[in-house]
């Protein structure tokens, strides 16, 4: 009785264990968002959740409109994408321009957010609505255990995504140049780099990954919601800070903290605490590290 | 190659530039002199397109080139060696020196620019792989050297380049600056070392508070007892 109780727990806290990173994983995308933004423009964007759950709603509109689930994700990666260099043309650049005061960046993001949440209320309405498990490919047996396949889709395709924008950003000339204009944008421009352009680039990334975590995370929980930005938001951008924001690998181990946690805190603790345990753990680790786990001790702006 | 006309730079309320006109030709190297917040930065700048101007013409090899932005600006042929090196500091020596050809796509003319680099300053070549951030003041500036150089400009502009270089150090970059220029470069050059940086110059413009206020032969203004006594502590 007791050996099956043991085996029981033992599977309980492997399904939250793989429910924990696949959540992570997602996070970690949505997270890089955050961190790309921040590297470049030292700004926190809060308008990120609201993107993700923008992009959430257009794929819902174009799997509505019969395009196949695939081609509609493809459309709302690339849409979202875009939405994220229209809030920067529009309302970021300008204040550059200007050299107005970080503060005044910052509450723009966060009015943006509000704009497209309210927009998305106004032409979607506020309830749930059902979004297709579109990658539920039953469980997968893993000698005595099983798994979810839509966790491991999430896993995969996240860590690919990671491992891809990596890539772009240290073997790439684009990347050198997103990393030069980074550390400094007036020297950059004299190299010949459009800094502009690679601004508009960094904003298309984090709303392009957002996406891609929208349509994953929607098509875990089967549902979207305008409000649905929000929370997913705070927690992806407490796994940035975790990490150390402006660290790509910092924002995947910030996520999968954040998820991990989150997933064993609603198991054991109680479903009360999910919300909660993140932001715990983020309040932990900076008084002991202010930086993150991986954070440059010094981002100074030349 | 390069014609300054009527030229006037603020900064808010500051008016850092009053009309300044200047002119240089294929081959020269041309110095900027003044003391310190005269303008000549602010000139460069301008130049380069990092600064708006309110009103005035630059004019570069027959392109309209006023309010250009920067990066379009290299690509004519006009590289800036800025005030206070502006190295990317988590970045390689070589990454550095990468982003100064990026304009550039033919692969054997940046390997020639490399070697170019490396040959005038091994000491570069010796820390391909270390950061910017920890080289030296004095290696830095050869980095921010170098990197003005890969993309192989027409008209090169140096800042202050020996700025917090040891006396030996100092007299090499001047020997490096004659070198490039007899390799066929361009060059309009900035220094708190006067008398050094007229006796390589062929002409020079004085600055004063954001007015030209002599212009000449390099050795003619050495001469001139105004520039002696402001210019060159006799
Ligand atoms: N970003 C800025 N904002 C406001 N004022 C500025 C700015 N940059 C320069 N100035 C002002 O413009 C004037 C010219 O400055 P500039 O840097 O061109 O001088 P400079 O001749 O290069 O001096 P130095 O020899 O000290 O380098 C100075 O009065 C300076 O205070
Ligand atoms: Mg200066």
């Amino acid at each position: 009785m007791s050996g099956l109780t043991r085996n029981c727990v033992a599977r309980v806290i492997i399904q939250q264990l793989f429910n924990g990173l696949a959540l992570g994983m997602a996070y970690a995308l949505i997270a890089v968002g955050y961190s790309l933004v921040f590297g470049i423009l030292r700004l926190i964007n809060f308008s990120h959740g609201s993107i993700y759950a923008f992009s959430a709603h257009m794929a819902l509109l174009f799997i509505g409109m019969q395009f196949g689930v695939i081609p509609a994700i493809a459309m709302s990666i690339v849409l979202t994408g875009l939405l994220g260099v229209i809030i920067d043309k529009t309302a970021l650049e300008p204040l550059r321009k200007k050299n107005s005061i970080p503060m005044a960046a910052l509450i723009t993001t966060i009015g943006m957010s509000n704009i497209i949440q309210n927009l998305l209320m106004i032409f979607f309405n506020t309830e749930r609505k059902p979004f297709p498990a579109f990658f539920d490919f039953g469980m997968i047996k893993l000698g005595n255990l099983q798994i979810n396949s839509t966790q491991v889709v999430m896993c995969i395709v996240s860590l690919a995504l990671l491992i891809l924008l990596t890539l772009i950003i240290n073997k790439t000339k684009l990347g050198l140049s997103m990393r030069a204009t980074e550390q400094n944008a007036k020297a950059a421009s004299l190299m010949g780099i459009n800094t502009n352009f690679i601004i508009s680039f960094t904003f298309f990334m984090g709303g392009a990954s957002a996406a891609i975590a929208g349509a994953l995370i929607s098509g875990y929980y089967q549902i979207v919601y305008p409000g649905m930005g929000f929370m997913v938001g705070l927690k992806a951008f407490a796994a940035a800070v975790l990490g150390g924001i402006g660290v790509l690998y910092g924002s995947v181990v910030g996520g999968l903290v954040v998820g991990v946690s989150e997933s064993f805190a609603a198991t054991f603790i109680g479903s009360s605490y999910r919300d909660s345990i993140a932001f715990i753990i983020l309040i932990l680790v900076l008084i002991l590290r202010p930086t993150g786990l991986f954070g440059k001790k010094d981002i100074k702006k030349v | 190659m390069l014609k300054v006309s009527g030229l006037n730079t603020y900064y808010g309320h500051i008016h850092a530039l009053k009309g300044i006109d200047l002119e240089i030709k294929k081959g020269e190297i041309v110095s900027l002199i003044g003391s310190n917040g005269a303008g000549k930065s602010t000139t460069l700048g301008s130049i380069a397109g990092l600064v708006r101007s309110q009103s005035g013409t630059v004019t570069f090899l027959d392109n309209d080139i006023t309010n250009m932005p920067p990066h379009n600006i290299v690509k004519l042929g006009i590289s800036l060696s800025p005030e206070g090196r502006e190295v990317f500091p988590a970045l390689t020596v070589h990454e550095n020196l990468k982003l100064g050809a990026y304009i550039k796509n033919d692969k054997r003319s940046i390997a020639d620019s490399y070697e170019r680099v490396y040959e005038l300053f091994p000491r570069l070549k010796e820390r391909i792989k270390q950061t910017a951030g920890t080289l030296s003041g004095g290696e830095q500036q050869m980095l921010a050297i170098g990197r003005a150089l890969m993309s192989e400009p027409q008209l090169l502009m140096l800042d202050e380049p020996s700025l917090g270089l040891a006396p030996n150090l100092v007299l090499l970059v001047f020997e490096l600056i004659e070198s490039i220029n007899k390799q066929g470069t361009t060059i309009l050059l900035i220094e708190q070392n006067a008398s050094m940086a007229l006796s390589i110059s062929h002409r020079a413009y004085v600055l004063e508070t954001g007015k030209i206020t002599m212009e000449g032969l390099a050795k003619d203004l050495a001469d001139d007892p105004r520039v002696r006594k402001a210019y060159l502590g006799a």
